[in-house]
């Protein structure tokens, strides 16, 4: 169960203990979040809100290893990734985060296919097996049939199906979506969530989401708000069949 | 395991404008390097292939050239005697010669240039056996009779078989074209070393070198040991090939530092054009870079992929630069050849060694114009890149 109360148990997949983050700007010290505790288990889909600049994504850059905190502690699965080195991160990230970005991310020059299989080139796998990998992954997303298309051949929804695939064909251990569905129209944005909701609900995925729409949000188990750099609860809400935002 | 390479290949291809750029600079560049370097492998070559390894050279002690040599009949006589001479039926392999320099008009623009013309021993054919008449006949002894090499019979206007030529205060008969394989002999005049020698009003029984023909390249110390020790001599003896390595040095040098330096200057402008390429690779493509490093490829691994494409981009300059400068291989052109005063012909020689060499200088020059922008690209902060337009 999800808690911002720093009273999680050994359950938590990802345990963030009075996490604080400051940056410099002009000599100004200005704190983007402040002593945030976070507890989310194993196939639970969390959505974060908030109003611009409270935070939202640089809590995201945290738990995913893309930034290091100013104060506090992260673990996941085990692992405390506060103090691990740079390099020791990016063999962390390659492990154990899938990303979602809202602008896609793909690269412009390589095929579906080449882009899914990115972070399977950081796998010992072989060549046979990674395409396994890869054709499995674009079959969940339902993208069997533009498997050799480039990104500028694709929709905005087929695009973000692809960094789906990107995302979880490595099997991390928790997929981040920075605003998946914020450049899609509303049609897209719904698949796009009911692509998410069937990776938590039938292969129990771990999804830590920042959205700025409330219909979005509202899919996720739990909507956590952020507030002048603190996470507050704003509702638990009881899992739905997809089909459908509520 | 690395960024794909076809990330490098497509991405390059994606930005052909701005690589073209590039590409031309160090294309340039490598051309201007190559075409340096075969000149002055040209001239080289050419004295080179000159001598023979198994001629040596005798001169006065102490003489930079055949020029300021001398050597009497009665010296020539004695080293005939010694042993590793090789001998025909007709006697002894050696060829006591004289030098002077005339000048004759250049077919290309009717200016005079200046001609060596070397008066040999009747067995000159027989030391260098290299050496073939390809028209007319070799001199008759005693008669005022040139023989020319094949570029003199192609440069110089009145060289030509049948023509009367005068110099020295004397008039001469042409009788004949030799080939010398390309080498400086090809450049010069052949008669009877005596006849020039009387003509010049010189003294009879004084030449400037020897040539001697060996038993084989091995019997040289043995050669050279027996002129040391004689007290009547006091002669130089060197390989002949080594004699015209010698000869080829100055204009080498000179031809190479002048080109090395315009190839530096210009291979500064073609790592600034790299580098700007590069540069704007690599702001062009931040978000794509924060994504891989998001993804978990490593710094290292961004280094070497934006290396890649810089050794991509200066690798096709490099062909592009060498194939630029093939039509220049076997081209003819001539130089003083400052040891002798007289002109030579030889020819730009463009090897697959000296392609190499360019090929190389342009991967330096990817190299030096893709780190510092791959290291950039490592070192940029992944999580506001991502966010990047």
């Amino acid at each position: 169960m999800v808690r911002v109360d720093g009273g999680g148990g050994s359950n938590s997949l990802i345990k963030a203990r009075g996490l604080g983050k400051t940056y410099s700007r002009g000599g100004e010290q200005i704190q983007v979040l402040q002593a945030l505790n976070l507890d989310v288990e194993q196939g639970e889909f969390v959505a974060f809100m908030g109003p611009s600049g409270s935070g939202k994504t640089t809590l995201l850059n945290l738990l995913g290893g893309l930034d290091v905190p100013s104060a506090g502690s992260i673990t996941v699965a085990g692992d405390e990734i506060t103090h691990m080195s740079r390099s020791r991160l990016t063999q962390w990230r390659a492990r154990h985060v899938g990303f979602i970005f809202q602008m896609y991310n793909l690269i412009p020059v390589l095929t579906a296919f080449q882009n899914v299989e990115l972070p399977l080139l950081l796998t010992s796998l072989s060549k046979a097996q990674r395409r396994q990998h890869v054709e499995t992954a674009l079959g969940v997303v339902g993208l069997s049939d533009r498997m050799h298309h480039f990104p500028r051949q694709l929709s905005g929804g087929q695009e973000q199906r692809v960094t789906i695939a990107r995302a979880i064909v490595s099997d991390p251990t928790f997929l981040l979506c920075d605003e998946p569905t914020g450049d899609l129209d509303r049609k897209s944005a719904d698949e796009i969530m009911e692509l998410l909701l069937r990776l938590v609900k039938d292969h129990k995925k771990t999804v830590l989401m920042v959205t700025h729409d409330p219909v979005v949000a509202a899919r996720a188990d739990v909507t956590l708000h952020l507030e002048k750099g603190v996470l507050v609860e704003a509702g638990r809400l009881q899992p739905v069949a997809s089909g459908g935002v509520r | 395991m690395a960024i794909p390479v076809v990330y490098n290949l497509r991405s390059v291809k994606e930005r052909w404008t701005s690589a073209v750029v590039a590409v031309l600079g160090i294309a340039g560049t490598v051309g201007v390097f190559i075409a340096m370097l075969s000149l002055a492998f040209g001239f080289k070559a050419t004295l080179v292939s000159s001598g023979s390894t198994d001629n040596a050279m005798v001169r006065r002690a102490g003489s930079t050239s055949e020029m300021d040599s001398s050597i009497s009949l009665d010296q020539v006589k004695i080293m005939e005697e010694f042993p590793g001479v090789a001998h025909a039926s007709t006697g002894p392999l050696v060829t006591p010669e004289v030098v002077v320099i005339a000048p004759f008009p250049l077919l290309s623009t009717g200016t005079d240039a200046n001609v060596q013309v070397r008066g040999v021993s009747p067995r000159a054919l027989d030391v260098r056996s290299k050496i073939k008449m390809v028209q007319g006949r070799f001199f008759q002894p005693g008669l005022a009779e040139l023989v020319v090499g094949r570029n003199v019979d192609k440069t110089y206007a009145g060289l030509n078989i049948g023509d009367s030529v005068k110099f020295g205060g004397g008039t001469w008969r042409v009788v004949g074209v030799f080939d010398a394989g390309g080498s400086a002999f090809d450049s010069e005049v052949w008669c009877d070393a005596r006849v020039l020698n009387q003509i010049y009003h010189r003294p009879e029984n004084i030449y400037q070198s020897l040539t001697v023909h060996l038993d084989s390249a091995n019997s040289l110390q043995q050669f050279k040991d027996a002129a040391t020790a004689d007290p009547r001599l006091t002669v130089d003896v060197s390989p002949e090939i080594e004699y015209y390595a010698k000869q080829s040095r100055t204009l080498t040098t000179l031809i190479v530092v002048l080109g090395g330096i315009v190839a530096f200057v210009m291979g500064i402008g073609a790592v600034f054009g790299a580098l700007n390429t590069m540069y704007s690779a690599v702001a062009e493509r931040s978000r794509e870079i924060a994504t891989l490093r998001a993804l978990g490829f490593g710094a290292g691994s961004v280094v070497f992929s934006f290396m890649i494409e810089a050794l991509l981009i200066s690798l096709v300059g490099g062909l592009l630069g060498s194939v630029a400068v093939l039509p220049l291989n076997g081209l003819t052109t001539g130089a003083m050849n400052w040891q002798t005063f007289s002109h030579l012909a030889f020819a730009f020689r463009i090897t697959p060694g000296l392609l190499g060499l360019g090929i190389i200088f342009a991967l330096l020059m990817g190299i030096l114009g893709g780190f510092f922008p791959a290291l950039r690209a490592a070192r940029r902060p992944v999580a506001p890149a991502l966010r990047a337009m």
